[in-house]
Parts: structure tokens; sequence; C-alpha cells
């Protein structure tokens, strides 16, 4: 069997179904903004920070986002195996973007905290 | 008619090249694209490439025939060029040239070896044989016909940039054939070898497998199975 310690589970299954799962979570939260965004009479801040006031807009808010970061480093990662032949340099480019998905993670769970 | 034809002989060749013959061909006759290179072969014995069974069934002919890998003993010069005017005819992609349209396929069979391409059973042998259902004999049919001529593998991207890991579409027909079979008991074992993010998971759905296929045979759909059987036994 092919081992791997830097792929999301490091288990094909496990990557395979999280992969699917938070494309769902992300289409539904896409969703959800753009039809919230359409339906509101006038933009303006209390709106919006009005809904992340909500509990459940928190919570989805939170789940999107650990949705995205998953998504994301599945696929990232995919990718660097696929074409980045030379190990120094895709675990350079694995790291990196594991800082940037990190700091995404953190900057919005600060952000939904603040409302 | 022109034909352009990859060659390369590592002894003497700096680099690969493709070089162009000019061929009369005989009238009123649709020749398959071996015959053409049996025709090119006369005017120039050096050129090489592998055949037997010239009729589809030994899988050694397999090569790229205008962007397209197919077997050329079963492929007609006319569906080949489709309105074009010349033949472009190179080696199956992704895996190393031993010499013009001749590749070193080690890394295919390394994959074949890999999913134990045998029957598995730790029951004791019955006097005769190992009987199976009509029902359970059918469930091999689009399976056990494969030749292994490797132009699934090759139009596969996956296996051009992980032929050490991925199985491939080939390789992958084929542990499903066995996971699929009646009278194999090794089915777990065989799962457990296949549920890291390579071996089965690096298909990406791309289906240059199936559209290749010259026996008809369909991967994605066996490696679809395949996964199934992987979510079904981890949730
Ligand atoms: S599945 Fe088809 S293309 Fe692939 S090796 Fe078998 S016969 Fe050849
Ligand atoms: S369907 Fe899968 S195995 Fe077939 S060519 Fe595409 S990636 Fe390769
Ligand atoms: S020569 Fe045997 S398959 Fe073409």
């Amino acid at each position: 069997m092919v081992r791997n310690i830097t792929s999301f589970t490091g288990n094909g299954v496990a990557d395979w179904l999280v992969q699917r799962v938070s494309a769902v979570i992300l289409a539904a939260y896409t969703v959800f903004l753009t039809l919230w965004f359409l339906a509101l009479p006038e933009w303006s801040y209390e709106a919006w920070s009005g809904l992340f006031a909500q509990g459940w807009v928190k919570v989805f808010t939170l789940l999107a986002i650990l949705s995205f970061v998953a998504h994301a480093w599945i696929g990232i990662w995919t990718a660097t195996t696929d074409y980045l032949k030379n190990t120094t340099v895709r675990v350079l480019v694995q790291l990196t973007v594991i800082l940037v998905l990190f700091v995404y993670l953190i900057l919005t769970f600060d952000a939904v905290w603040g409302v | 008619m022109k034909v352009s034809v990859y060659r390369y002989n590592p002894e003497a060749d700096r680099k690969p090249y493709m070089q162009d013959y000019t061929l009369d061909l005989p009238e009123g006759k649709d020749l398959m694209v071996l015959d053409v290179l049996n025709l090119l072969k006369e005017q120039d014995a050096t050129l090489s490439y592998r055949r037997s069974c010239r009729e589809g069934v030994c899988g050694s002919d397999g090569m790229n025939i205008n962007g397209r890998n197919g077997l050329a003993c079963i492929t007609p010069l006319s569906q080949a060029l489709n309105g074009k005017s010349s033949l472009v005819v190179r080696p199956l992609p992704g895996l190393p040239v031993v010499r013009d349209l001749v590749i070193d396929m080690s890394l295919f069979y390394q994959q074949y070896e890999k999913i134990k391409p045998y029957l598995q059973n730790d029951e004791p042998a019955p006097a005769i044989e190992r009987l199976q259902s009509p029902e359970d004999r059918a469930k091999l049919d689009g399976l056990y016909e494969c030749i292994l001529c490797a132009c699934c593998s090759t139009s596969c991207p996956s296996f051009w940039w992980n032929p050490e890991r991925f199985v491939g579409p080939a390789g992958l027909l084929q542990a499903y054939r066995f996971l699929a079979d009646s009278r194999d008991t090794a089915t777990d074992e065989r799962l457990a070898e296949l549920d890291d993010p390579f071996s089965v998971f690096r298909c990406r759905g791309i289906m240059n497998c199936v559209n290749v296929c010259p026996k008809g045979l369909n991967p994605t759909r066996a490696i679809g199975h395949i996964r199934s059987m992987l979510l079904k036994n981890a949730t």
C-alpha cells in the first residue's frame, strides 16, 4: 500500500468522502449568502452584522471555513503531488499553502467571534 | 501517403525524432495500421515495433496512432486518418522508450502485479473444481477480456504523473475482476491494499481509458465499483 503523511487524512477513502461532503457544504453556504444578498432591500453594515449575530449563521460560517480548508488542502495536495516532482519545491509549496489556509481559518474564527 | 514515425535508438541517437516516409498504398483496400508498418519495414528494416497475433488478441502492438492509443493490427487506416492525409505513429505515451515504437512496460506490469492478479481462496480445495453459478460468472463479463495492451493506462494523465503509485485503469480493472469473483476469499485483504490516497483515488474520472480501450471495456466503471466497496467497508 502507498503511504502518505501529508494527505489530509492519510486515507484515500476518508479524503475522498471529506472532499465530497465539504463541496456540498460550500455549495450550500454560497447559495445561502447569494440569496441573502439578493433578498436584501438595501445593503448596510447593520444588516450584515445582524446576519452574523445569529448563532446558527456563526455555526454555518465556521462549518463553511472548515470545509473550505479541508477541500482546498485535499485539492492542492493532489495537484502538488501530481505536478511538483522536486521534493523540496513540493514541500515548500505545501507548507506555504498550509500557512495561508491556517491564517484564513484563524481570521474567520476571529471575525465571526467579533460580531 | 505520408507516414511520420517516431524513431529513437538510444545507442545511436542523442534525441528521438520523427521520420517521414512516403508509401504507395495498394488501391481499393483499407489496410490496418499494422500492415502499413509492415510495408514501411520492407523499406527500412531498422524500424522497430512489437506485434504478434495481428488480430487484436495478444495486446502487443499498442501505440499512439494519429494522437489516439490503439492496437495497430485492428485499427483500419481509414479510421485512423479520419479525413486527414497523413499518418503519425508514436509509441504509447508516458513510459520509457526502448526503441522506436517499443516501450518499457515494467511500471505497467509492476502495478498489475501489485493487485495480485490470481485467485486467492483459503477454503479446502474441492475434489474437482470450484464451481460458480452462471449469475456469479456473469459478473466477470467486461472484466476478464482485458489483454493488458496498456492503451488505457498510458492514456491516463493520473498514470502519467504517478506510474509508481497509481495502479492505473488496467490494473484496477483486474483488481475489480478478482474482487467480483465469487470464488475469491481475499476481498478484505485486497481492499485493505487499495484504500490509500493513490492506488485507486488518483483516478479523477477523466475516462480517457474508456475512450481508447480496443476491447471496449470500461475501467472507470470498475473503479467506481471498487470505490463503493471501499466506502461500504470503511463507513
Ligand atoms: S482495459 Fe482495455 S485498454 Fe486497458 S489494458 Fe485492458 S484491453 Fe487494453
Ligand atoms: S477514468 Fe480514471 S483511470 Fe480512466 S483515464 Fe481517467 S483518471 Fe485514468
Ligand atoms: S498484434 Fe496482437 S493485438 Fe495487435
